[in-house]
């Protein structure tokens, strides 16, 4: 796909490329407002998919024969791809992984391994409880203290407190560039200098933030970045952990100890063995390439306007359903992304998700793999519409129309 | 009335509605008629797992009949639980042991509920066919 000259922000246009957006549900077009969950798939994605296993089905790395060859060239390609999307310094430090869930789970195991006892890992309030758990496990197993830093009530990090926690004990950060609860957008290059300066090393969760905004990990100076294929119109199953040549060579290998630690010491140098350390197995091939098709396809938009876009949905939404009597919007920070969470006193959240539902509108309910975060609010849960590009103000009328519905029917 | 008469009745309650959000009127309705469970027995051994909302559910075993009472804090899932209990309540236990609650699918109720509402939907037929094992034993 061509990247160089952009194409045109048109969201009629657009729509077009997302077949999964073209249904029916219940008799009603679909109105999916679950972009926080998983995004619809371009039909440039589909047709890779489709391609790959009509064409170039292979294993890579493996085989003399030209299939295979195909396959490991766009396998490899993908990895180049996604690392000049995010400016990594080289393709090495892009690892394939299953997700975010995986990328952070073999960060708790491999640097978790040059941790000892006494030794603390920091996280937020707000994060999701796949960068919750992980490290949990992690302090379970070495000895380690997890501390958390406390959120206020907009639903931002209190930063007087991360700095208040920070000391020569903390060995690494993880944090959500963007709260999938709350939308909140936090402050992570700031937070990642603040880090670097006791000598601790910084994890961002970008699996909220790559769908919405431009990342620079170079210009961020994370140490780790990952995200899932999934969020950012790719494929499940796929994912990435980005990570510094440097650490990485450092860390052990998280899986699999046989074929690829082999092959890596018969056959490669030591700068070699970057990526393949962490991908022991036959990876998700299909999935790499088509997440690298998902990015080509990102890259022919600006990225700005993009963005600017989804900010309009967000105030218009916001604005329309402060208009509703006692109408709670969770999180109010400044700084979001286009998220709203949102209760209606009186009304359970999993009622309303369930008539929005009937009425052909895709939302999230409930505590969002976030239950401490929940009890912070002193919530069960929320009604969660998050919007992608390919969403319209004039979605956003029906769910306002539906919600007043839903309203009336439950109180 | 047998349980069959009675699903019998919500079956043909359901078949007046065409579409879905009418349906869903009438069981937020329900939900509001539903026979309160006392504030002081919403307890934790009350309590029924796999909804993504809160439902207590308590019984009383007079005269060889179950009498049952609930409370949700989805109006919703009230609702469905009160369908449940109108076609079970003052029925005898070994009626309920014996029930097949095949209501649920006649009226497309099941197909309608996301997979953890559904669930918790099975968890309340369970519980509801527990309670009625419970007054056997003890009867
Ligand atoms: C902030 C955040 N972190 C982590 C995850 C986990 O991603 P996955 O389930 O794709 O591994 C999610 C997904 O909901 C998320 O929103």
């Amino acid at each position: 796909m061509e990247t160089t000259a952009k194409r045109k922000f048109n969201v009629r246009e657009i729509r077009e490329d997302f077949p999964a957006l073209r249904q029916l549900i219940y008799g009603k077009s679909l109105i999916y407002f679950d972009n926080g969950a998983t995004s619809q798939k371009p039909q440039f994605v589909l047709d890779a998919i489709n391609k790959y296993y009509s064409k170039d089905n292979a294993n890579i790395h493996r085989g003399v024969h030209l299939l295979s060859q195909r396959a490991t060239t766009e396998y490899e390609d993908a990895r180049k791809t996604i690392a000049q999307y995010i400016n990594a310094k080289t393709s090495d430090e892009v690892i394939f992984t299953k997700g975010t869930t995986d990328a952070i789970n073999l960060v708790a195991f491999s640097f978790g391994e040059l941790l000892t006892a006494g030794d603390e890992i920091v996280i937020s309030a707000m994060e999701h409880h796949s960068n919750i758990v992980p490290w949990q496990m992690l302090c379970e197993r070495k000895g380690l203290t997890l501390r958390v830093i406390p959120i206020n009530k907009h639903g931002e990090i209190i930063q007087e407190e991360y700095e208040k926690i920070l000391s020569k004990k903390t060995k690494l950060v993880a944090i959500t560039q963007i709260s999938n609860t709350l939308g909140t957008i936090n402050p992570v290059k700031e937070m990642i200098a603040k880090a670097h300066a006791v000598g601790a090393k910084f994890l961002v969760d970008g699996a909220q933030s790559i769908q919405h905004m431009q990342i620079d990990v170079r210009d961020l100076d994370c140490d780790f970045f990952v995200f899932s294929g999934h969020k950012v119109f790719g494929p499940t199953g796929i994912g990435v952990l980005y990570g510094k040549e440097a650490l990485l060579d450092k860390m052990p290998p998280y899986q699999g100890g046989g074929d690829m630690i082999q092959k890596v010491t018969f056959d490669r140098t030591t700068y070699n063995e970057l990526p393949y350390k962490f991908e022991a197995g036959t990876p998700h091939i299909a999935g790499a390439i088509c997440l690298g098709k998902a990015f080509e396809y990102l890259n022919q938009f600006d990225l700005e306007a993009i963005k600017a876009y989804e900010n309009e949905l967000l105030d218009y939404a916001q604005d329309l359903l402060l208009t509703f009597e006692d109408m709670i919007l969770v999180g109010d920070s400044k700084k979001k992304t286009s998220v709203v969470s949102f209760n209606v006193e009186g009304v359970h959240p999993f009622d309303m998700g369930t008539l929005l539902d009937k009425q052909g509108i895709a939302v999230r309910t409930g505590h969002h793999c976030t239950q401490p975060l929940m009890d912070f609010f002193k919530i069960p849960g929320t009604v969660r519409a998050s919007f992608a590009f390919y969403n319209t103000k004039e979605e956003i009328d029906v769910f306002i129309a539906a919600v007043e519905r839903s309203i009336n029917m439950l109180k | 009335m047998t349980l069959d008469e009675r699903q019998k009745e919500i079956i043909d309650d359901f078949a007046i509605y065409d579409d879905w959000m009418d349906k869903y009127e009438y069981i937020i309705e329900l939900g509001k008629d539903l026979p309160q469970i006392a504030a002081d027995k919403k307890t934790n051994d009350r309590l029924i797992e796999g909804c993504q909302s809160k439902v207590w559910l308590d019984f009383a075993y007079e005269d060889g009949k179950m009498k049952y009472s609930a409370d949700s804090d989805a109006i919703i899932t009230k609702g469905i639980i009160g369908l449940l209990i109108r076609v079970l309540n003052d029925a005898s236990p070994e009626e309920i042991v014996k029930s097949e609650m095949y209501f649920i699918d006649e009226i497309g109720l099941r197909e309608h509920l996301s997979p953890t509402r559904s669930n918790g939907l099975l968890s309340m037929v369970k519980r509801m066919k527990m309670t009625a094992l419970q007054a056997l034993s003890k009867a």
